[in-house]
């Protein structure tokens, strides 16, 4: 018994170490992607290159005044960037990163806890993502902070719907609700045709899922309701230092999640050439794929302008949603027809 | 005739499979420990960055700071005014459609299990009708919501 | 593990009964709704130790993720504000309640304490117990032995939905 409770707390503290360094890099990728599409060269003066600049913006939140609004209710306004991040970093335990490697004689599988609900576990704590921001807006004492939160929740919930449909979708042909199971299942002659983006109806659905998990993590082209220059920054518009950080890592920690939700589901996972003989390109894999995808977030952030939060409510209802159902019909009549 | 040995031996196999099964069942929830386990070091973190920026920051405030930010103008009108009745619309439907996705979820987790099975093999278009049915139905009340304008957000 | 599970069941039931408390106790209608978050979180866990895995999660994504967000969002379109104490206007329905309370508790203790003691006519002979909730019996069960609550139900729900916008709606808004 604790063999493998000193397991789970190894990797776990592991994978949460991985991830804040992870946010922390992402905001300097994040602004270097920028740069790049803008014709510029992004940060490249704190280090070399520029690679201790999230120490060094990281510091600086630290030191900058925490101003807690007088009027506002105190207790939610602290609890809200908290209700955001928990969340965000609970998803991290049901991703595989890999099959199994031995490390000092013990066979390890390389996800935390293997959950015969997996997915369901991160469709859940999506759902509950919600309150840190709608409680955010609220408990600002601000209306702008109110109007953003409330429409960023609604963006949020709307799109939440095309995403689970999509992902019953992929339910239909894996037959689990297990990440780790459905990631096995993609592996086909030399790790990369059992990919579920190439089976007929999935690679639409692969694109419903992304542009659905755009939305949902607030990313533009949906970030109208917390952009810098529309509805004064939205929810987080009152909040100072460490917990505009919180908020800031829960979104970026929420790209990665989708991104590994998206590789997981669609890309093969850690599936790759060579994985069944050196098990460590498992993480290898994984990693490029999500990465792929979060380099296409970004590129798509400095690409496409905004929405605006009618047409973005209307296209969440009127085209996802139909999309995603018509594309669950789709799937069920091909596995029905050609089994 | 049996003798009283296997009789007991029989016995305590019994027991020891119903305990079997109830352990193996017992370790599939113990895999939800490291839930509690994540919970407790996210709840960690949050508290200790929370803590840092209490420490580490100063503290000056001033009437104009502790203001609700309105663009740097005095705050005009209470924060807490009446907003439109478009967001319990929208959340009344997603709920709708959320449930609707419950019960999506286990039938396409056994679909392929079902048509593969030697028991509901016969079945195989009645459950696929039958979900096509409940689609259908909930498509309905999407067209409605769509039609009658619920959707629409020009103010 | 016999300890454990104890354990883990009183810690989750207290936070349950606790929350609960915690709805009728504050005045403040978003921290009551905060405080129902928790009590079904607390109930999930509680899922959970009774192996029902699938019903748990599907608690959080609905109760906790869908109808608490509606509770919440009518909270802050109608601005509710925080109860006062109000002076009450007919004592004698004080003294009513406690006789009525008491039948409650009666009826409760009646129905915890007979639980043993009858028997359940809802698990067909020949299931596994442990398997009742999980996602293939669920899956399997709702179209074969439930098919008419189901297709009844999205009859229910398409209900729902027009009803909630024919309510809500004001003509030419």
């Amino acid at each position: 018994m604790t063999n493998i409770l000193v397991e789970w707390v190894i990797k776990t503290v592991v994978i949460l170490l991985i991830l804040v360094t992870a946010v922390a890099y992402l905001t300097f990728l994040e602004r270097k992607v920028m740069g790049w599409i803008q014709l510029r060269v992004g940060p490249n003066r704190v280090g070399p290159w520029g690679l201790l600049q999230p120490l060094a913006d990281g510091l600086k939140m630290i030191f900058k005044e925490d101003i807690i609004p007088s009027q506002s209710n105190q207790w939610l306004y602290i609890l809200a960037p908290a209700l955001s991040l928990v969340p965000a970093l609970m998803t991290f335990i049901v991703i595989p990163y890999g099959s199994e490697i031995t490390l000092f004689g013990r066979t390890i599988e390389l996800h935390v806890t293997r959950m015969n609900v997996g997915l369901l576990y991160i469709f859940a704590l999506t759902s509950v993502g919600v309150y840190g921001i709608v409680l955010a807006g609220w408990s600002s004492n601000n209306k702008y902070s109110l109007m953003g939160g409330l429409r960023s929740s609604a963006q949020m919930i709307s799109y939440e719907l095309a995403l689970g449909l999509s992902i019953v979708s992929v339910l239909l042909y894996s037959g689990s609700l297990d990440l780790v199971e459905i990631v096995n299942k993609q592996s086909g002659w030399l790790g990369h045709t059992g990919w579920n983006v190439f089976r007929f109806p999935l690679m639409f659905v692969f694109i419903i899922f992304y542009i659905a998990s755009l939305a949902e993590t607030n990313r533009t082209p949906f970030d109208l309701p917390e952009a810098d220059s529309e509805l004064v920054a939205g929810y987080h518009t009152e909040y100072s230092s460490m917990k505009f950080v919180m908020f800031q890592m829960a979104e970026y920690l929420n790209l990665i999640t989708s991104s590994s939700i998206a590789t997981a589901l669609f890309l093969g996972g850690w599936n790759g050439p060579f994985v069944g003989r050196l098990p460590i390109l498992g993480p290898v894999y994984f990693a490029t794929k999500a990465l792929v995808l979060i380099f296409t977030a970004m590129w798509i952030r400095y690409t496409v302008p905004r929405f605006r939060y009618d047409q973005l409510m209307r296209f969440g209802w009127t085209t996802m949603l139909p999309v995603a159902i018509i594309n669950i019909i789709i799937t069920a009549t091909v596995i029905v027809l050609f089994p | 005739m049996p003798s009283l040995e296997s009789i007991e031996i029989s016995r305590l196999w019994t027991l020891a499979s119903i305990d079997r099964a109830n352990l193996r069942t017992s370790w599939i929830m113990v895999n939800y420990v490291p839930v509690l386990l994540i919970l407790i070091l996210a709840i960690g973190m949050a508290t200790v960055i929370l803590v840092l920026s209490r420490f580490a920051a100063r503290n000056r405030p001033t009437r104009e700071k502790l203001l609700p930010y309105e663009c740097g103008v005095e705050p005009v009108g209470t924060s807490r005014e009446r907003q439109s009745v478009r967001f319990y619309l929208v959340a009344m439907a997603f709920l709708l459609f959320d449930i609707e996705a419950v019960f999506l979820i286990p039938w396409a987790v056994v679909f392929r299990g079902v048509l593969e099975s030697e028991t509901y093999r016969n079945l195989k278009w009645v459950f696929y009708g039958e979900m096509m049915v409940f689609m259908v139905v909930l498509f309905v009340g999407l067209v409605y919501v769509w039609r009658k304008g619920i959707l629409e957000w020009n103010r | 593990m016999e300890k454990a599970s104890i354990i883990i069941f009183f810690v989750f039931a207290a936070a349950a009964v606790l929350s609960a408390l915690n709805i009728l106790l504050q005045r403040n209608p978003l921290y009551s709704a905060l405080s129902l978050i928790v009590t079904l979180l607390s109930l999930s866990a509680l899922y959970l130790t009774l192996h029902a895995e699938f019903i748990a999660v599907i608690q959080i994504v609905v109760y906790a993720g869908a109808i608490m967000v509606l509770f919440i969002f009518v909270i802050m379109l109608l601005n509710v504000p925080a109860a006062q104490p109000q002076i009450e206007k007919q004592k004698g329905l004080r003294y009513l309640a406690i006789p009525f309370a008491g039948i409650l508790i009666a009826e409760t203790f009646y129905v915890v304490l007979s639980i043993g003691k009858r028997s359940m006519p809802s698990v067909p002979a020949g299931t596994e117990a442990q398997a009742v909730g999980t996602t293939w019996s669920i899956g399997t069960s709702l179209f074969t032995d439930y098919l008419l609550p189901f297709e009844v139900t999205s009859v229910l729900i398409l209900m729902a939905v027009v009803g909630a916008m024919v309510l809500a709606r004001r003509e030419g808004d």
